[in-house]
C-alpha cells in the first residue's frame, strides 16, 4: 500500500482569534468609508478568518496534500483527459504582463497575437472554418453550439425544428444543453456494437430536427463508424450536426470534425490541450464552426487587419449569439492551451492521439488477461475503453465503486464510475498519452491483487478506501441533513 | 517528444501485446476516406523558444498604469495567494468526484461558501459558477423557476446594471423566453429610483435586479428597492462587488423584512486575489436562501460523515445537475471555477475582515483623490452626484476616446469611454482608483489628464 495521505485538517475559522491578521498584506485602515451613508453600511463585520500569514499557509499547503492530482497520481479518470499539464503553459501565461492587463484597455498587441493564432490552429486540427474562444467551459461551448443552431435556423424562418437527437450515452450536459436552448432533447439508442443505431435515428429525424449531439469517438469508447451516413441522414432531413468535443484526444491529426461532416464543435481545452482541471476548472470551451455558421459566433472573437488584430463585436457580426462573459472568456486558459500547442506543434499533435491509443490499447489487453471483461470486445479502444464488472458483481458481490475506492489505497486516481449509464457496473478507462508504460504496468498490477482479493477477501473492497484522510462518505446525510457553511458560534 | 514518455522498446513491446503491427493500425476503424492529411501547424518549438517568444509578446502589451474598473478590478494580490494555488495538487485535480482523494478541493470549497455566505448574509453558496456575467444570467433563470407566486418570464432589469451582464443574460436566457425590461437610471443622482419603478408596479415580472454599488460606481437605496420588489411579488436579485461587502450592508440584511433580505445574490469574484489577466479566467459567485438552495444551479460542497463517523466533505444535492437530471437539470454547467475559487479562499483567508474593509476604504480613498484632482481641471466635472463606492463618472468636454488615447500614450488607462453604453451622458469617462494607487500614481493621473484635455482642447 502506497498512499498515506494527511489526516484531519481544522476548518479554517477553528484557527481565528480576533485580532489577528497578515498585517503586511493590506494597507491600514483609511478614513474613504465615511462617505458611505449610515443605513447603506454594514452594522458587524463579516464572519472571516483572522489568521496569520504562516497559518493561512500551512492551511492550505495542508489541504492541498489531502487530494490525488495529475502531479502527484496516475488519474485515469474516462472523458476527462487527465494528461500532464506543462509548468511552462503556467509560467508564461503568468507573466507579469499578461497577468495586469486590463481587459478593457487599448487592445492588447502581444496576447490578441496568441489569440489568433490559437484561433487558426484549432481551426486547422478541427477542419472548421472559423473559431470562438469566448466560451469558458465544455457545457458553456455546448450552449453555444446549440445556440449558434437555433440562431441559424431563426434567421431561415425555420421555426419547426424544436428537437435536437442525443444518444443515450451522450454526456447529461448535450440534453440540458438542449433544454437550456429552448429545445427538447429526443434521445436514441446505440448499437450492440456501440454505434448510433441507424433505424432509430432514421425514424427519429424530420422536419422537427434542429441537430444532432455526437461525440466521436463516443462516450463508450469507440469510433462512429457510420458517421458519414449519419451525416447524411441528418443533412437531409435539415439538421445539423453538433460535435461534442470531449473525446478529441482521440483523433488528432487522424481525423478532423469538419472532414466528418460536423457543421459545429465545441473543444475542450482543459482537455485536449492541456490547461489545468483546476478541481474542478477553470475550463474552456472554444467553438468551432462551418461557413453557414460564422455569422452567428459568439463575442468576441479575434481578427486580424494587416499587422494589427482587434476584437470583433456586434458591428462586425451583427447575427452573433451575443456575449456569453463579462469580457473574453477564459483568457488566461486559452494562454495556456496556445504555450501548449506552440510546444507540441505539427509533430507533437499527431502524437497525442497515437500514444493515447496505444497507451488504452494495452491496457484494455492487459486487463482482459487479468480477466477483466470488455463492454465492447469486438473493437479497438480510442484514447479510453469501459471495462463491466456485471460478473464481478453477480459472483462476488462487488461493485464498480468498490474497486473505484480500493484503487485509491493502491495509490491510483479511479477511473470514471457509472459512465455511460447505459452499461452496467462500469468503469470507464483513459490513460492518455504522458503517462509511461511501467505506470500502466504498475496500474494493471494493482488491479490484478484487487482481482485475487474480490475472491479471498471482498472486505477489503467494499470496505474501501482505507488509507485516504476519510472513509466512505455519507453522501445520504450530506444531502438530507444540509451542512454547507460553517457558522459562527451564536 | 513532448511530454510522451514511450521508448522504441516500449512501443514495440506494447504493440506485441495488443497484436498490432503499427501504432497506425489502432486507427484502422477509422474510414480511410475521412483520414486526415499532414496538419498545416507550425514546428514545434522548446521550451526556451517559446518563452523567448512569449517575453516578446508580453513586452508589447507593456505595464500600464491602470485606471479602468468596470467590473475587473486591480488589487494587491498577496503572494502565497498564487505560489499555492499553483500548487500541483490543487491545479492539476479534477473536479472532487472521489470524495476521499479529494478532501483538500473539497474542504476548501466548504470554507468558501462559508466565507461567501459570511459576506452576503445568505444562508447558501455555491461552489462557484463562470464570471459575473454569467451568473447573473443564470440568477435570471433560477429566479423564474422559483418566483411561485409569478407566471411570468419577464425580469425588470435597470440600466445602471453592468450593460454586458444585461447582454449576457440576455444571451444565455433569452434562448428559454425570458425577456427584460430596462429600468432608467436617475440622471441626476446616477442610481436607479423608485419613481422610474412606478411604470411597472402591480405587472407580472419574476424578479428585480439591483447592482450595488452600480455600474457608475454609485450607491442604490437598496433597502427601498428591495422592499418595493417584494411589495410587488418580485424575487431580488442583487449583484454585488465583494471587496465592498466588507463595509456595505449584506444583501441579506436588505429591506424592512426582517429575515428576508435579497432573494438571490450573484456577482463577480475576481476582485477577491483573481488577477486581471485580460479578461480572465475569473469566477462567478451566487448565494441565495436556504428555501431555494435546490433551484441553486452549480456545485455544492456538503459537510457530512464517513463510516468510521468522523467528520468529511463531498458534493451534495447533485440531483439537481446535469449528469444526474440530464435534460431536466437546473443548468447544463458541470465545473465551477475551482482553480479562481482556491485563489479567493486563501485571499479572503489572509486579509480577514480587517484587511478586506481596509482595501475598500482605502480604495474609496485614492477615488475620492483622484476625483478630487480631476475635477480641478478645466472641462471636467462629476457626471453624478450620489455617493460612491471605487468607481465614478466623469464627464469631460473633450470626446473621451480622444482623452484616452492621448493618456494612453503616457502609458495610462484612464478610464473607459462610456459614449457606446451611454450615448445620453455625452463625453463620458468611467474611472476607478483602487488601493493599489498610491499618491503619486493619482498625481501622474491628473497629470495626464489636464495634459490631455488642453492638447485636444488645442486640436479642437
Amino acid at each position: 500500500m502506497t498512499t498515506m495521505l494527511p489526516a484531519r485538517e481544522p476548518l479554517i475559522f477553528e484557527l481565528s482569534k480576533p485580532g489577528r491578521g497578515a498585517g503586511t498584506q493590506f494597507p491600514p485602515s483609511a478614513p474613504g468609508s465615511a462617505s458611505i451613508p449610515a443605513h447603506l453600511r454594514r452594522a458587524a463585520p463579516p464572519a472571516l478568518p483572522q489568521v496569520s500569514e504562516l497559518q493561512a499557509v500551512r492551511h492550505f499547503t495542508r489541504l492541498s496534500q489531502m487530494n490525488f492530482s495529475i502531479d502527484t497520481h496516475f488519474y485515469p479518470l474516462g472523458s476527462c483527459t487527465m494528461k500532464y499539464n506543462p509548468k511552462a503553459c503556467n509560467t508564461y501565461a503568468m507573466l507579469p504582463e499578461f497577468l495586469g492587463r486590463h481587459p478593457l484597455g487599448p487592445e492588447p498587441q502581444g496576447f490578441l497575437a496568441c489569440m489568433y493564432e490559437l484561433q487558426e490552429m484549432l481551426q486547422e486540427i478541427t477542419g472548421m472554418q472559423a473559431v470562438s474562444l469566448t466560451p469558458m467551459a465544455g457545457a458553456q461551448g455546448e450552449f453555444a453550439g446549440v445556440a449558434m443552431i437555433r440562431a441559424y435556423h431563426r434567421a431561415r424562418n425555420d421555426a419547426a425544428r424544436t428537437e435536437i437527437i442525443v444518444p443515450q450515452a451522450a454526456h447529461g450536459t448535450n440534453p440540458a444543453t438542449a433544454t437550456m436552448c429552448g429545445y427538447t432533447a429526443r434521445e436514441i439508442p446505440s448499437d450492440a456494437d456501440g454505434n448510433v443505431d441507424i433505424e432509430a435515428l432514421k425514424a427519429a429525424v424530420g422536419p422537427a430536427t434542429a441537430a444532432i449531439m455526437l461525440t466521436n469517438p463516443s462516450t463508450l469508447g469507440v469510433f462512429e463508424q457510420r458517421i458519414v451516413e449519419i451525416a447524411r441522414i441528418v443533412h437531409e432531413a435539415g439538421g445539423l450536426l453538433y460535435y461534442d468535443g470531449a473525446n478529441l484526444n482521440a483523433i488528432l491529426g487522424k481525423v478532423r470534425p469538419g472532414d466528418m461532416g460536423f457543421d459545429v464543435i465545441h473543444m475542450n481545452l482543459h482537455k485536449t490541450f492541456s490547461t489545468p482541471h483546476g478541481g474542478g476548472g477553470p475550463g474552456s470551451g472554444a467553438v468551432g464552426v462551418a461557413a453557414r455558421l460564422r455569422p452567428f459566433l459568439p463575442l468576441p472573437t479575434v481578427a486580424k487587419e494587416g499587422s494589427r488584430y482587434r476584437y470583433l463585436t456586434e458591428r462586425d457580426l451583427p447575427q452573433s449569439i451575443g456575449r456569453l462573459s463579462g469580457f473574453m472568456g477564459n483568457a488566461g486558459v486559452n494562454l495556456r492551451a496556445y504555450v501548449y500547442m506552440r510546444l507540441l506543434g505539427r509533430d507533437g499533435m499527431v502524437r497525442v492521439a497515437e500514444f493515447a491509443a496505444l497507451n488504452a490499447n494495452y491496457l484494455l489487453k492487459r486487463l482482459q488477461a487479468l480477466g477483466y471483461e470488455a463492454a465492447y470486445p469486438q473493437r479497438r479502444a480510442s484514447h479510453e475503453f469501459i471495462i463491466t464488472l456485471k460478473q464481478e458483481n453477480k459472483q462476488f458481490e462487488i461493485t464498480a465503486m468498490d474497486v473505484a475506492k480500493r484503487l485509491l489505497d493502491y495509490g491510483f486516481h479511479a477511473p470514471t464510475t457509472y459512465f455511460p449509464l447505459l452499461v452496467p457496473e462500469c468503469l470507464l478507462i483513459e490513460p492518455t498519452e504522458t503517462e509511461a508504460k511501467e505506470d500502466l504496468d504498475r496500474f494493471c498490477d494493482a488491479l490484478g491483487d484487487i482481482r485475487k482479493e474480490m475472491q479471498h477477501d471482498p472486505d477489503k473492497l467494499t470496505a474501501a478506501p482505507h488509507t485516504m484522510p476519510v472513509r466512505r462518505l455519507d453522501d445520504v446525510r450530506a444531502a438530507k441533513q444540509l451542512d454547507l457553511a460553517w457558522k459562527p458560534a451564536a | 517528444m513532448a511530454f510522451i514518455p514511450h521508448t522504441s522498446d516500449d512501443v514495440a513491446a506494447m504493440l506485441t501485446l495488443i497484436g498490432a503491427a503499427s501504432i497506425d493500425e489502432l486507427f484502422d476503424e477509422i474510414p480511410a476516406e475521412l483520414r486526415a492529411g499532414s496538419l498545416a501547424l507550425p514546428a514545434p518549438l522548446s521550451e526556451m523558444e517559446v518563452g523567448r517568444l512569449m517575453a516578446e509578446r508580453a513586452a508589447l502589451d507593456g505595464r500600464p498604469l491602470n485606471f479602468i474598473g468596470a467590473g475587473a478590478y486591480e488589487h494587491h494580490i498577496p503572494a502565497p495567494v498564487w505560489a499555492i494555488t499553483t500548487r500541483g495538487e490543487f491545479y492539476s485535480a479534477y473536479t472532487p468526484y472521489q470524495a476521499e482523494a479529494s478532501q483538500g478541493t473539497l474542504q476548501l470549497i466548504y470554507e468558501y461558501q462559508s466565507m461567501m455566505c459570511a459576506l452576503t448574509g445568505m444562508e447558501v453558496s455555491n461552489a462557484s459558477l463562470y464570471d459575473g456575467a454569467s451568473a447573473l444570467a443564470e440568477a435570471c433563470l433560477m429566479a423564474v423557476r422559483t418566483n411561485r407566486s409569478s407566471t411570468s418570464r419577464r425580469i425588470l432589469m435597470p440600466r445602471a446594471v453592468n450593460t454586458v451582464y444585461a447582454q449576457v443574460a440576455s444571451a444565455i436566457a433569452g434562448n428559454q423566453d425570458i425577456t427584460f425590461q430596462s429600468v432608467e437610471y436617475d440622471r441626476a443622482s446616477g442610481s436607479t429610483l423608485i419613481e422610474s419603478l412606478a411604470a411597472y408596479k402591480g405587472q407580472d415580472f419574476a424578479a428585480l435586479v439591483v447592482q450595488q454599488p452600480n455600474f457608475f460606481g454609485s450607491f442604490e437605496e437598496v433597502d427601498a428597492l428591495t422592499d418595493w420588489a417584494h411589495r410587488n411579488g418580485m424575487l431580488l436579485i442583487a449583484v454585488v462587488n465583494p471587496t465592498a461587502l466588507a463595509v456595505l450592508k449584506p444583501p441579506g440584511e436588505w429591506g424592512a423584512e426582517a429575515g428576508r433580505g435579497a432573494d438571490i445574490v450573484c456577482g463577480e469574484g475576481q476582485a477577491l486575489g483573481v488577477p486581471l489577466a485580460g479578461g480572465g479566467p475569473y469566477f462567478g459567485f451566487m448565494a441565495t436562501r436556504m428555501q431555494y438552495v435546490r433551484q441553486m444551479p452549480g456545485r455544492i460542497v456538503g459537510r457530512t460523515l464517513d463510516s468510521d463517523g468522523r467528520p468529511g466533505f463531498s458534493l451534495t444535492l447533485q440531483a439537481r445537475e446535469q449528469h444526474i437530471r440530464r435534460s431536466k437539470s437546473t443548468s447544463n454547467i458541470c465545473t465551477n471555477q475551482g482553480l479562481m475559487v482556491t485563489a479567493a479562499t486563501i485571499y479572503m483567508s489572509l486579509l480577514g475582515p480587517v484587511g478586506l474593509a481596509a482595501v475598500a476604504q482605502t480604495s474609496m480613498q485614492r477615488t475620492a483623490d483622484l476625483v478630487a484632482g480631476a475635477t480641478a481641471i478645466k472641462g471636467v466635472r462629476r457626471a453624478f452626484s450620489a455617493a460612491h463606492f471605487h468607481e465614478v463618472v466623469l464627464l469631460l468636454e473633450r470626446p473621451a476616446a480622444q482623452v484616452l488615447a492621448d493618456m494612453a500614450r503616457h502609458g495610462i488607462f484612464g478610464g473607459l469611454d462610456l459614449s457606446e453604453r451611454y450615448p445620453e451622458l455625452g463625453h463620458a469617462l468611467l474611472v476607478c482608483a483602487t488601493e493599489t494607487k498610491l499618491a503619486v500614481d493619482i498625481d501622474a493621473y491628473v497629470t495626464a489628464l489636464r495634459g490631455a484635455m488642453a492638447a485636444s482642447r488645442a486640436a479642437a
